[in-house]
């Protein structure tokens, strides 16, 4: 049978960004009124993808076709000119505008120069009908509910007449009736023959609302099937894929005393009371899909954020902490996810990077001893390996690995008792990977405790002694013994 | 390496600026000078006994101008310590000159040499001495030496320059610590004119009006310095708690600074102060340096290892280059920014009551955009209004750079509302520079 040439057709992208290769040849396809779900770990490539198709950024090869003609799309207004239109986890709309106008932003309906309000109210009013919903069209968007937000976006879309939808995790923030108010609207816009693409951790919301499946992995394709002929078990094992293979350095634990414990921590929505407990010698590794509240919780244990209730001990002792700096001096260090916002100061050097949280000993009556500062650095560009041409390196001008090392190093010379790595190893080279794998396991053997935090699974089975499990806010399982445990035992706990 | 070497070019970039604004000036001004005082007694007096041998017989002619006061008493004084006989002094006019010279040759005294300022020296009555008053021998007239040398390089002209700036430059430290921090302090201009009037009101209301004692001047700047400080820690207060933007609550303060100094001078100058008050302002104790810029040069040389050395320092420049990555590495972000905003205030305080000295009196209007030209200075020497860099002595350097400018235009005779607009376009080009230096 011969098919129609499909809706869109994205053939061979390959995208990489500075020491990370994004994405490797991808292939996806598209037809009319079909719902695809776009599926894979985190780091797996969709958001990538996604992004290349918004015009936001730019493959390095391959093709995009939409009705089976070639169109580049360089920018995001070719892309919503060609029909495309990209609801991204965070919202696209200006706060303080109405519905109205973040619906017509940019192409304002006008007449002799002035916005017709009145039509372009009118038209909003059709779309929202359209879509079966009621929306305050006089309110700023700031005032609405996400799901509100979210259909604004989805109006925005229909009124440049868009044919491709494209929608990051729509459901993470909404409840279960709102997403099944989505699902409606989605098979609506399915029945108007309209494709979407729909990204999802929640591999329940893929079979109620999905035709087809497309799995990411690495960078790469790893499958492609309709709903119909894939079992949850088979996703999740498209999704993980990879074997173990000898990548991790071998570890005998010797458990000690309990170090840190934390009970009925809660902050709002993110952590709603989440208690565990490290020892010393152990590494414990907080995993979940992004969103659970793994990142949420360890700031309020390093007091990054203030916490609503919970108590935190360290070796015993309760700690009333309320700034980092309070935790710090307790004894604990947080290597944060994100190095360039939160871990670094990108702007100066690697040296006083080094220095900001050792300030406090390295500095004698308020004067900064620097010479004492450059050899312990020295010390520990020569352990870690860090490749800087000198300690005056701009911090931002290093690469990735060797950034997490400088972030390492700070906290190192810190000699906290509790080390959170968040993400320790993301964006990193295999290499270094490894040089970071190893220093782990001497942190534990010289008595300290570990919280890892990684979305990866096979770090996480490969280093921790023992997994909890975060979904939404809640540690929903405990894998006690991580070296037996399977990387489907961990993603059926994460997606549960 | 590189990063220190571009470091260093950033610094030495406006410092280049500055010495090729200089230049410029000196040649603009390149013109002829006449010394008057105690310069051109130097020289004449040592004229004269270059021609006259170790013990000459003099007569000074000066007119009653107060330079040329100067320049009798310093001959005078010079004669008297190494011999030569002054015969006489003239101070006055022509005809007192003739009074004398008949006089002297009347006594039949001989007369080597009369020392004139240039003034008096183009008397006619000493055109024709020959003839005139033979009995005198041949005197000559020996003035001052007219030699050419650019205005803008005289060293009165630089100190003056150096005296101008110097309240300027004092509250630019403070800005530059809140710049650095990525905020901006706009009520240092109203803070100065609030410590102008609270230190002359405080003299006079307590400490005795024209008879303060210098305990009591002191007590009075002190007060009025902290009472500064305390505005500044309310602001620092208003942005660390309430999260409130620097720009707005210092814009506030401004308001309410220049409203309370008003209120507080009730719309006048407080003038009832002692003479011995414009010691710090107009006095010039070491090296003939004015006491103001012996002040500021101290201040910015603490200020510098402040930001270099300190811990403090280092903080300072660490919340303003990523905040969040410093309160997560244990830095007390919210102490360091209340730090930054109090200094300000009290720098800006202390430059109230350097400009209440230096003109003797406090007023309402003093420090009228102050805060423009403050944050003009702190932007010129290269420190980046998105906060996290920047340096002490750059700042100094654009201060230096705005004073210059200014100085060159008004010995040049530009009016001052095309000062202003070169002024403008000066401030805008440094920056351009620098942006083009490091582009981002």
């Amino acid at each position: 049978m011969t098919e129609t040439a499909p809706l869109l057709e994205m053939r061979g992208i390959v995208k990489s960004f500075p020491g990370v290769q994004a994405l490797r040849g991808v292939d996806l396809r598209l037809h009319c009124g079909e719902v695809l779900a776009l599926l894979g770990e985190n780091g797996a490539g969709k958001s990538t993808l996604i992004k290349v198709l918004g015009g936001a950024h730019r493959a390095e090869e391959g093709t995009i076709a939409i009705d089976g003609r070639e169109t580049p799309l360089a920018s995001p207004p070719e892309s919503s000119a060609a029909g495309v239109a990209v609801i991204y986890q965070e919202f696209n709309l200006v706060p303080g505008l109405t519905a109205v106008e973040n619906i017509f932003l940019g192409r304002e309906v006008t007449r002799a120069g002035f916005v017709a309000q009145r039509m372009e109210r009118d038209r909003a009013a059709a779309l929202f009908k359209r879509l079966g919903v009621e929306i305050d069209l006089d309110a700023p968007c700031r005032r609405l509910t996400t799901a509100q937000q979210q259909l604004v976006e989805i109006a925005k879309a229909l009124a440049f007449d868009a044919r491709i939808i494209v929608m990051d995790e729509p459901s993470a923030a909404l409840t279960s009736h709102e997403v099944a108010r989505l699902f409606e609207i989605i098979r609506d816009l399915r029945r108007q023959g309209i494709g979407i693409i729909y990204i999802s951790h929640r591999l329940d919301e893929v079979f109620t609302i999905a035709d087809r499946v497309t799995v990411l992995r690495d960078g790469r394709n790893v499958g492609e099937r309709p709903i119909a002929q894939i079992t949850r078990n088979e996703m999740i094992e498209m999704m993980v894929g990879r074997e173990l293979k000898d990548e991790f350095p071998a570890r005998t634990p010797t458990l000690g005393a309990p170090r840190l414990e934390v009970s009925g921590l809660r902050r709002g929505r993110a952590v709603r009371d989440v208690s565990f407990t490290v020892r010393r010698g152990e590494i414990l590794a907080l995993t979940g899909l992004v969103g659970a509240g793994r990142t949420e919780t360890v700031r309020l244990i390093f007091g990054a954020d203030p916490r609503e209730a919970g108590e935190i001990r360290l070796d015993g002792n309760v700690l009333a902490l309320r700034s980092p700096q309070e935790a710090i001096a307790a004894g604990i260090g947080l290597l944060t996810e994100d190095r360039k916002l939160q871990g670094l100061v990108l702007g100066h050097s690697v040296r006083e990077n080094f220095g900001l949280p050792n300030l406090t000993w390295l500095s004698r009556r308020g004067f900064v001893q620097l010479s004492q500062e450059r050899e312990h650095f020295g010390r520990y560009v020569d352990q870690l390996k860090i490749k800087v041409p000198s300690q005056e390196q701009r911090a931002g001008n290093l690469s990735g690995g060797n950034q997490q090392k400088v972030v390492l190093a700070k906290w190192l010379a810190r000699q906290c008792d509790v080390l959170i790595f968040d993400e320790p190893t993301r964006g990193i080279d295999v290499g270094a990977k490894y040089e970071i794998y190893l220093l782990m396991n001497e942190l534990v053997a010289a008595g300290k405790a570990i919280v890892m935090i990684s979305s990866e699974l096979p770090e996480v089975l490969g280093m921790a002694d023992r997994i909890l499990v975060m979904h939404e806010g809640r540690v929903t399982g405990e894998i006690a013994d991580a070296r037996r445990a399977t990387q489907e035992q961990v993603m059926q706990l994460a997606v549960a | 390496m590189r990063a220190s070497l571009t470091r260093l070019l950033t610094d030495h970039g406006m410092i280049l600026v500055l010495l090729l604004l200089c230049a410029f000036f000196s040649v603009v001004t390149y013109s002829e000078q006449s010394p008057i005082g105690e310069a051109a007694a130097r020289q004449v007096a040592a004229d004269i006994r270059q021609q006259f041998g170790q013990n000459p017989r003099v007569l000074i002619v000066a007119s009653d101008q107060p330079g040329d006061t100067a320049f009798a008493s310093g001959i005078a004084r010079d004669f008297a310590g190494s011999g030569g006989q002054i015969l006489a002094t003239v101070k006055g006019e022509p005809k007192d000159a003739r009074e004398t010279l008949q006089k002297l040759s009347a006594t039949g005294g001989r007369l080597d040499a009369i020392a004139c300022t240039q003034v008096t020296g183009a008397w006619l009555v000493f055109s024709d001495l020959k003839t005139d008053f033979p009995a005198l021998g041949q005197p000559r007239v020996i003035m001052p030496r007219s030699y050419r040398w650019p205005n803008f390089l005289k060293s009165e002209n630089l100190l003056n320059i150096a005296n101008q700036i110097a309240v300027i430059a004092i509250v630019a430290i403070g800005m530059t610590m809140v710049i650095i921090t990525g905020g901006i302090d706009l009520s240092v201009g109203s803070l100065l004119a609030l410590s102008a009037v609270l230190t002359a009101g405080f003299i006079r209301d307590f400490a005795g009006g024209v008879n303060a004692s210098f305990g009591g001047m002191l007590l009075a700047c002190l007060a009025a310095i902290a009472l500064c400080g305390i505005v500044g820690a309310f602001s620092g207060a208003m942005i660390t708690r309430f999260a409130i933007p620097p720009f707005i609550v210092t814009l506030a303060m401004m308001l309410v600074g220049s409203g309370l100094a008003y209120i507080l001078a009730k719309g006048q100058s407080i003038y009832q102060i002692p003479d011995s008050f414009v010691w710090l302002g107009r006095g010039a104790d070491l090296f003939s340096l004015p006491n103001a810029v012996v002040l500021m040069l101290v201040l910015y040389a603490l200020a510098h290892v402040l930001m270099s050395r300190m811990k403090l320092g280092r903080y300072l420049y660490a919340v303003g280059g990523n905040g969040e990555a410093a309160r997560l590495s244990g830095v007390p972000v919210k102490r360091v920014l209340m730090w930054a905003y109090i200094a300000s205030a009290l720098l800006a305080g202390l430059g109230g009551v350097i400009m209440a000295s230096q003109l003797k009196s406090g007023s309402a209007t003093y420090g009228n955009m102050y805060e423009l030209y403050v944050i003009a200075a702190v932007v010129v020497g290269g420190t980046s209004l998105s906060g996290g860099e920047g340096r002490m002595l750059g700042t100094l350097t654009g201060a230096f750079t705005i004073a210059v400018i200014q100085n060159g235009m008004n010995l040049t005779n530009v009016e001052s509302y095309t000062q202003k607009v070169v002024l403008g376009l000066v401030i805008l080009g440094a920056v351009l520079l620098d942006r083009i230096r490091h582009p981002r």
